[in-house]
């Protein structure tokens, strides 16, 4: 299944024979709008909830009713955890987009040539290269994570950037999105046509192949980014000073605190958990052209 | 192909190829080999710790111990409730917005799928503190009704991480449903009405089978990510350390082994094994669907 073939047919399919919605009877339509404001309001009360609860202090935010507001504090909150432990939460937010942004980047560029060469070219041991990709869909993040833990702290990478960048770099379930999206966007015919005109295979590449992937490319770096924002495991292991933490490392060190030294944090928490959203719906809202052909490309796997 | 031009091809893949033998197959590797040694202590253990060859018994101490046994089973167990309730409401959720005019259809799954924008560990503590008995919502709510609800009783945290999996996973797995349900031919439906097949009929017996393929990809993936289940139980025991042991899930054991413990050689030898369960579960539930639809 290519992206090419499915796409247009569903469209036109839908535009001659949808059912129109009128055909159910009314009483089932009805009942279907029921369950998905029901679906709909599930979904989205937690995150309201984490939006009112961020602008409270910390009376109200035990006594209040947490479903509705009661007095304006956001600020007071937003200076608070900028300033928490002096302001190590930017560093986080840094952290988190340095290692998402450029990992992401250079892991995409790497999957994108990686795609075409395997997608392109048939040369020996191709196979292999593609059954590693596939299978290590299947490999556990522990199996990896702990021997490079030790592999790391032998070359001195552990509790640097590099530890969060490096692993970045090498992403298969990218190189096998890149490998599909060649497959469907550039043509053989093409590819022949600039090797007549004396292009060089790496000029093909950069400025033919890179050019006509853009979707695919940007699809596959959202969902890198994505991945890597949320990455915690491997954080976790592989970072051990705070000054080199991801954001979701800051808040799951900040949410244990209330435990162990009776500082309630609770405001605190809530308030960066919100913050750390931003950065995410904001890509993901920019580029929903890219993602929803992403999320559903998963399918295909 | 022209030989030269293989080659050149071949390049393409070669920084990958170098990378993955670095960061994949070399950790794997140096996993294994750690595995199968034991670190000993010499004489009274003032002379520090010696490695010594210790075969497969890592891996035999690992099959025996039912704390890693333990928590391979519950996580097991727990799955197998979790996921037909996450992708029966995922598949439930696609069939409606499928029988939905277009333009309500996509504002729908605008909402359904926010959660799925919140990174997971932000996921767990948004719900983590809807459950908090001092700040939370949900325990003033269940007293309305006579409830008297503790989500962080032993028998309440799976119910409780259940429904925030279940809260983060059912847009995303909704979404891939009803894009194979977009791709079922509409002419099938209009002649299933002409013969006088009830709207829900046709749900069960045109769309459902056709959209089986996403079901069984949506199942494994689920099962792959839920045997390694971390994050979660991870940010819960901040919360409640005295249920969610540090032994509660398979990663937890191996991490606490190896960071807690410093027995990286049990620790490699686990996360070797969980990789053969990982592999076997998925191969049963692979056998499994495949036979069904012959």
């Amino acid at each position: 299944m290519t992206l090419t073939e499915e796409r247009p047919r569903t469209r036109q399919v839908r535009r001659f024979s949808r059912p129109d919605p009128t055909s159910g009877s009314r009483g089932g339509q009805r009942f279907l709008l029921v369950g998905l404001v029901l679906a709909s309001a599930y979904s989205l009360f937690p995150v309201w909830w984490l939006l009112v609860a961020a602008t409270k202090n910390r009376t109200d935010l035990y006594q209040s009713n947490g479903l509705w507001f009661s007095g304006m504090h956001l600020w007071d909150n937003l200076h608070e955890v900028f300033t928490y432990q002096d302001g190590i939460f930017l560093r986080w937010t840094a952290n988190s987009l340095l290692y998402a942004g450029v990992g992401s980047l250079a892991g995409t560029l790497l999957a994108l040539a990686t795609g075409y060469g395997l997608a392109r070219f048939d040369f020996p041991g191709r196979g292999i290269v593609f059954a590693c990709v596939v299978g290590s869909f299947l490999i556990p993040i522990a199996l990896l994570t702990l021997p490079l833990y030790l592999l790391f702290s032998k070359i001195g990478l552990v509790d640097t950037a590099w530890a969060m960048l490096i692993p970045c770099l090498i992403n298969p379930f990218s190189v096998y999105l890149a490998k599909v999206y060649t497959e469907a966007t550039i043509p053989f015919e093409l590819l022949e046509a600039a090797r007549i005109d004396g292009a060089g295979e790496l000029r093909i590449f950069f400025s033919i192949v890179l050019r006509m992937m853009t979707t695919g490319g940007a699809t596959v770096f959202l969902l890198a980014f994505v991945n890597t924002w949320n990455a915690f495991f491997l954080p976790l292991t592989l970072l051990r000073g705070k000054e080199n933490w991801t954001l979701n490392l800051g808040l799951y060190n900040w949410s244990g605190t209330r435990l162990e030294s009776g500082v309630d944090l609770t405001g605190l928490v809530l308030t960066g958990a919100l913050l750390s959203i931003v950065p995410m719906a904001v890509m993901m809202v920019a580029m929903r052209r890219y993602w929803r052909t992403g999320v559903t490309l998963g399918a295909l796997k | 192909m022209i030989r030269s031009l293989r080659w050149k091809g071949a390049a393409f893949t070669v920084p990958f190829q170098l990378g993955f033998v670095f960061l994949y197959l070399l950790p794997i590797g140096y996993a294994v080999y750690e595995s199968l040694y034991r670190e000993q202590q010499s004489g009274l253990g003032l002379g520090g710790a010696t490695e010594r060859f210790a075969g497969l018994d890592n891996y035999r101490h690992g099959f025996t111990d039912s704390a890693f046994m333990g928590s391979v089973l519950r996580v097991v167990l727990f799955a197998c409730v979790q996921i037909p309730v996450m992708l029966l409401v995922s598949l439930v959720l696609a069939l409606f917005l499928d029988s939905l005019a277009s333009k309500a259809a996509s504002r729908f799954r605008i909402m359904l799928l926010v959660p799925y924008m919140i990174p997971g560990v932000v996921a767990a503590i948004v719900w983590i503190n809807l459950y908090s008995p001092d700040v939370g919502p949900l325990t003033p709510l269940g007293k309305v009704f006579g409830f008297d609800w503790n989500f962080f009783a032993p028998s309440m945290v799976w119910p409780s991480i259940g429904n925030l999996l279940t809260w983060h996973g059912v847009g995303y797995n909704m979404v891939i449903i009803y894009s194979a349900l977009q791709g079922v031919p509409r002419e099938l439906f209009e002649a299933a009405r002409l013969d006088g097949a009830s709207e829900r009929r046709i749900a069960l017996s045109i769309k459902i089978p056709y959209v089986r393929g996403a079901l069984v990809l949506t199942g494994m993936l689920s099962i792959i990510q839920m045997l390694q289940i971390f994050n979660e139980p991870a940010l819960f025991r901040n919360v409640t350390p005295q249920t969610v042991t540090d032994s509660f899930t398979p990663i937890m054991i191996i991490y606490n082994q190896a960071f807690n413990a410093g027995n990286y050689h049990y620790a490699a030898a686990l996360s070797v094994l969980l990789a053969l369960i990982l592999g076997v579960a998925s191969f049963l539930f692979y056998r499994l669907t495949s036979r069904e639809a012959d």
